[in-house]
């Protein structure tokens, strides 16, 4: 997994609330058995009509807004587990995603991929979009270290929580997996303790 | 026990609100969701999520290909392959599934679930095999899920292994990769909801009608955080296969998990499967799973009580499995939605060409769907065609029902079931997911309505620009005869 630099970017905003997985990538492009790719069918059915065109009122299709930060309404990534929504978020070009309310399998799905969820007040998310419809080129900074979220333009910042473990898995982009193995003679020793046969 | 003073209230949604208590553990019983994540905790340590031991993997074609391709670049082997179960169901054909898979892409991922299943010694129940079907029926038909197991499977509807009293839940595939080379998974202990629903159903009313009633009330999003247990009288009065469909959609709430505790309902359904423990290790298990409940005084995060006889036939008319009503209700203005949640509102009703203020009653329906891991179960077959026996569907409809498995496909031929079927016109297909999620070619399609027994009605879901109503199997075997929403009750 990649380390997770701080960031300062532009934001692409999509005010939408319950932004369901099946938005981000509509299950019909989860045929794939590989982790790349995805990024051309993110928001498929937003962003291109039904003979391929892209859909010149999605914000994704409008070159006024670009980034490594997509910000969107409360429940993002609601539904299906599909990790394959954290990678087409990733392979588009995301690092951030700003919400004021994550689904909990998304959530734990982009921290795995090295994308940051960050969770903020609705009041705070409202003036990240309002910063960004008064000016497009208004920047969001983004401190992992100091678990800072800095409107650029303004000043006003918000301090988000997360996991200290997820956040040095980020910083130094280890995965659970690496941390899980050192514990093996662990997971055997629980192993018989357990007493159902059945179980197995 | 809760001191009255205490209750702190959230509000989550204007309509609705959530009590919550403080808590003082420590004198506290446990809630079975404790009792179950305490008995899998294999390290716990302060500023880490705890190691929890997972009993049982299931796997599907659409999920777990990159978690293989990840083992082998790490060198790495499935730890306990005899605790990992694989099928074909998300991607699959729904008819003629003894002819090659036609779709390139399709065939290509089933043909490489077989293959890393061979390569890494992973039980697959394919296409062909007589236990094949949906993820979620076949572990529950099999006797595999067991109360008090820790389940997974990168699907978000392992939630309905709860219905056992497991701690069943959906996960993504760097977990997949996870749980196949570890049998573990790092978890922050979840925050716990008891929902109860007392009383009697009316009639016509069922399971689905209470999960989609429930959800109505959270929102979408008001489970999110939590693990859900069920409880209450109307909840213990359902069969397994109901309890399977209230705990298959409390991921709709955003509820991590949902879970009912184990009683003789379930021990009877569970006695005499393929896989189920017999004899001495029988009754070891029943009264191990005898324990299995949260103890009286058990401390929830979060508490809410509804009473079902305020539950009717419930219909979806938006673009999330929250914006449900009972079929005779209107649809609630956008005026009354909060401000910054307006435009999202409008957007779902204009996708499904839904005025706000009007029925959802008497709207004309082009397709039925009966099937998906909600409700394909054998029983869900029965009540149809009970319903429908006699009776031709409409001209205007075409009626898809999906088993759920061979083996309910297999049930539901034995008992004749099929001929009623075919008399009225309704299609009996094999057994996949189909037209829950449209990945295979059973598509809805663009502009044209659906009800649905499946469990999302979000945009496109079914098929690019489809229009999805979620309701229960007697509620779409009713739109299936009649051609539009009707009240259900009216006809029985």
């Amino acid at each position: 997994m990649k380390k997770f630099e701080k960031l300062t970017s532009t934001v692409v905003p999509l005010p939408i609330e319950n932004i369901d997985t099946d938005q981000i990538i509509p299950a019909r492009f989860l045929k794939a058995t590989t982790r790349d790719g995805f990024g051309d069918n993110l928001f498929r059915d937003w962003r291109y009509d039904s003979n391929n065109q892209p859909k010149s009122d999605f914000v994704m299709n409008n070159p006024t807004y670009s980034g490594k930060v997509l910000v969107a309404g409360k429940n993002f990534g609601c539904g299906s587990s599909r990790e394959h929504a954290a990678w087409a978020i990733q392979d588009y070009g995301f690092d951030v995603v700003i919400s004021s309310f994550f689904a909990d399998i998304f959530k734990g799905n982009a921290l795995n991929n090295g994308v940051l969820p960050i969770t903020v007040p609705e009041e705070f998310l409202e003036k990240i979009f309002a910063a960004v419809f008064a000016d497009a080129t208004a920047k969001i900074e983004v401190d992992l270290e100091a678990q800072k979220v800095i409107i650029a333009a303004t000043g006003e910042s918000f301090e988000f929580e997360i996991n200290p473990y997820k956040k040095s898995c980020l910083i130094n982009g280890y995965d659970d997996i690496d941390f899980i193995l050192s514990h093996s003679d662990q997971i055997q020793d629980f192993e018989k303790t357990r007493p159902f046969s059945y179980y197995s | 026990m809760r001191n009255e003073d205490e209750i702190t209230t959230i509000v989550i949604h204007p309509h609705f609100e959530i009590t919550t208590y403080i808590e003082e553990r420590e004198k506290m019983g446990k809630t079975l969701v404790e009792k179950i994540w305490d008995a899998h905790v294999v390290k716990q340590q302060e500023g880490f999520p705890d190691m929890l031991y997972i009993d049982t993997h299931l796997i599907h074609e659409v999920t777990s290909p990159q978690a293989f391709d990840g083992l082998r670049k790490r060198g790495l082997p499935v730890l306990r392959p005899k605790q990992t179960v694989a099928t074909a169901d998300h991607n699959v054909p729904t008819l003629n599934q003894h002819l090659p898979i036609k779709e390139e892409l399709s065939r290509y991922q089933v043909d490489m679930l077989t293959k890393n299943c061979k390569e890494f010694g992973v039980e697959l129940y394919g296409l062909g095999h007589p236990y094949q079907g949906i993820v979620h029926v076949i572990g529950p038909e099999l006797g595999i899920t067991l109360p008090g197991k820790t389940m997974v499977c990168g699907d978000s509807h392992t939630s309905t292994h709860g219905a056992f009293g497991a701690i069943a839940f959906g996960i993504g595939t760097s977990q997949v990769e996870q749980v196949f080379a570890t049998q573990c998974l790092l978890l922050q202990k979840p925050k716990t909801m008891k929902i109860e629903v007392n009383g009697e159903l009316g009639k016509g009313v069922g399971a689905k009608d209470i999960i989609l009633y429930v959800i109505s009330k959270t929102t979408a999003a008001g489970g999110t955080g939590y693990f859900v247990e069920f409880a209450g009288s109307a909840i213990r009065s359902l069969s397994m296969e109901g309890r399977m469909t209230v705990c298959n959609m409390s991921i709709e709430m955003g509820a991590r998990g949902g879970l009912i505790a184990p009683d003789q309902t379930t021990f009877d359904y569970i006695q005499g499967r393929e896989f189920a423990p017999t004899g001495e290790e029988w009754d070891n298990a029943v009264s191990y799973w005898s324990t299995l409940y949260s103890d009286d005084n058990a401390n929830f995060d979060a508490v809410l009580t509804f009473d079902a006889a305020d539950i009717q036939p419930m219909i979806t008319y938006g673009t999330n499995p929250g914006m449900g009503i009972g079929v005779t209700e209107i649809i609630p203005t956008t005026v009354s939605q909060p401000d910054n949640e307006r435009p999202s509102y409008q957007k779902a009703l204009d996708y499904m060409g839904f005025q706000d203020g009007e029925q959802v009653l008497n709207k004309p329906v082009d397709y039925v769907f009966i099937g998906s891991c909600t409700n394909s179960r054998i029983e869900d077959l029965r009540q149809v065609a009970d319903f429908i026996k006699g009776k031709q569907k409409a001209d205007s409809v075409e009626v898809w029902i999906v088993p759920g498995s061979k083996q309910v496909e297999a049930q539901a031929k034995q008992e004749g079931i099929d001929k009623i079927f075919e008399a009225a016109g309704f299609q009996l297909r094999e057994p996949g997911c189909s037209a829950c999620l449209g990945m295979n070619e059973d598509k809805i399609p663009a502009g044209k309505y659906c009800v649905s027994t499946s469990n999302r009605n979000f945009e496109g879901r079914q098929g690019p620009n489809a229009r999805t109503m979620l309701v229960s199997p007697l509620t779409a075997a009713a739109a299936a005869i009649t051609g539009k929403v009707v009240d259900v009750r009216e006809l029985i």
